[in-house]
């Protein structure tokens, strides 16, 4: 049975992440940038479980499931952050929150 | 001919990375929730491939269940995709599309030339696959990271309750 290598999936999750990357620089909404920080998460964690699995280890996968849960934290506090912001702010665009520019 | 596992390795990664580009251009911050939805989905597929069937069922339980759950209910909360403006200036996205490709780049030699020598997967005992494992691991190995974990999610527990207070009492401060 031939099933894929470590190097695709190594490959898929560097396009992912450089995919996020992507996302982070172009968008100008707050929560869309914040979806690609996931997204990069994501990929870094699809890295670990594939390194895992062809080492023959469980770290990677204790890893994940660490990242996973800090993820869920991450995204309420920084969901939380963004709301506040909305409400002193009025606004989730990146360009027009730029008062420490000046 | 190529067999299923193949297959199902070509169809969940073309569909992730699809998902993931549908993430970053679509105009609609709803939309480009779903999207991301629908790429964690492709993500757990390959996540069950590569046998860790609890990491994937765990991803589809936090992920799309809870966080773009919690995605949604904000974009529709503050309510901003109709006045929003999606007019890239030029730099910003040549800036963007020049160093995505060279991040790539970077990566992808890592993947492809990195001598990344693995056997072959059929040879190997599927270790994610048994649920006893994880538990032995976490028990002894990384207990003290499960506590630390255990402090963390109440920390940002907290953290989120006083962020999401009106603190009229501190405008006198200013």
């Amino acid at each position: 049975m031939m099933t894929a290598s470590l190097n695709e999936y190594v490959i898929i999750s560097a396009l992912l992440f450089c995919i996020g990357f992507f996302g982070v620089l172009l968008r100008r909404n707050t929560l869309v940038v914040y979806m690609s920080l996931e997204l990069m998460l994501v990929a870094s964690t699809l890295a670990l479980v594939a390194f895992s699995r062809f080492n023959n280890t469980m770290d990677g996968n204790i890893f994940v499931f660490f990242i996973l849960t800090v993820a869920a934290a991450e995204v309420a506090v920084g969901l939380a952050i963004i709301v506040a912001l909305f409400r002193k702010r009025h606004t989730v665009q990146i360009d027009k929150l730029d008062s420490l520019k000046n | 001919m190529p067999d299923l596992a193949q297959f199902l390795f070509l169809l969940f990664s073309i569909f992730t990375v699809l998902c993931a580009v549908g993430v970053v251009v679509n105009k609609n911050a709803v939309n480009a929730a779903f999207c991301l939805l629908l790429c964690l989905v492709g993500v757990a597929g390959l996540f069950v491939q590569l046998d860790a069937y609890l990491l994937a069922f765990i991803l589809l339980l936090v992920y799309a269940g809870a966080v773009v759950a919690l995605f949604l209910f904000i974009i529709m909360l503050l309510d901003v995709q109709g006045r929003q403006s999606f007019g890239f200036s030029g730099l910003t996205t040549f800036a963007g599309l020049m160093s995505f490709a060279l991040l790539l780049t970077g990566l992808g030699t890592i993947a492809v030339r990195g001598h990344l020598d693995a056997p072959r997967l059929n040879r190997l005992a599927a270790d994610g696959a048994h649920m006893k494992l994880y538990a032995y691991h976490l028990f002894t190995t990384y207990l003290l990271p499960v506590q630390i974990i255990g402090f963390l999610l109440l920390i940002a527990m907290l953290g989120v309750i006083v962020l999401s207070k009106k603190h009229d009492g501190l405008e006198d401060l200013k």
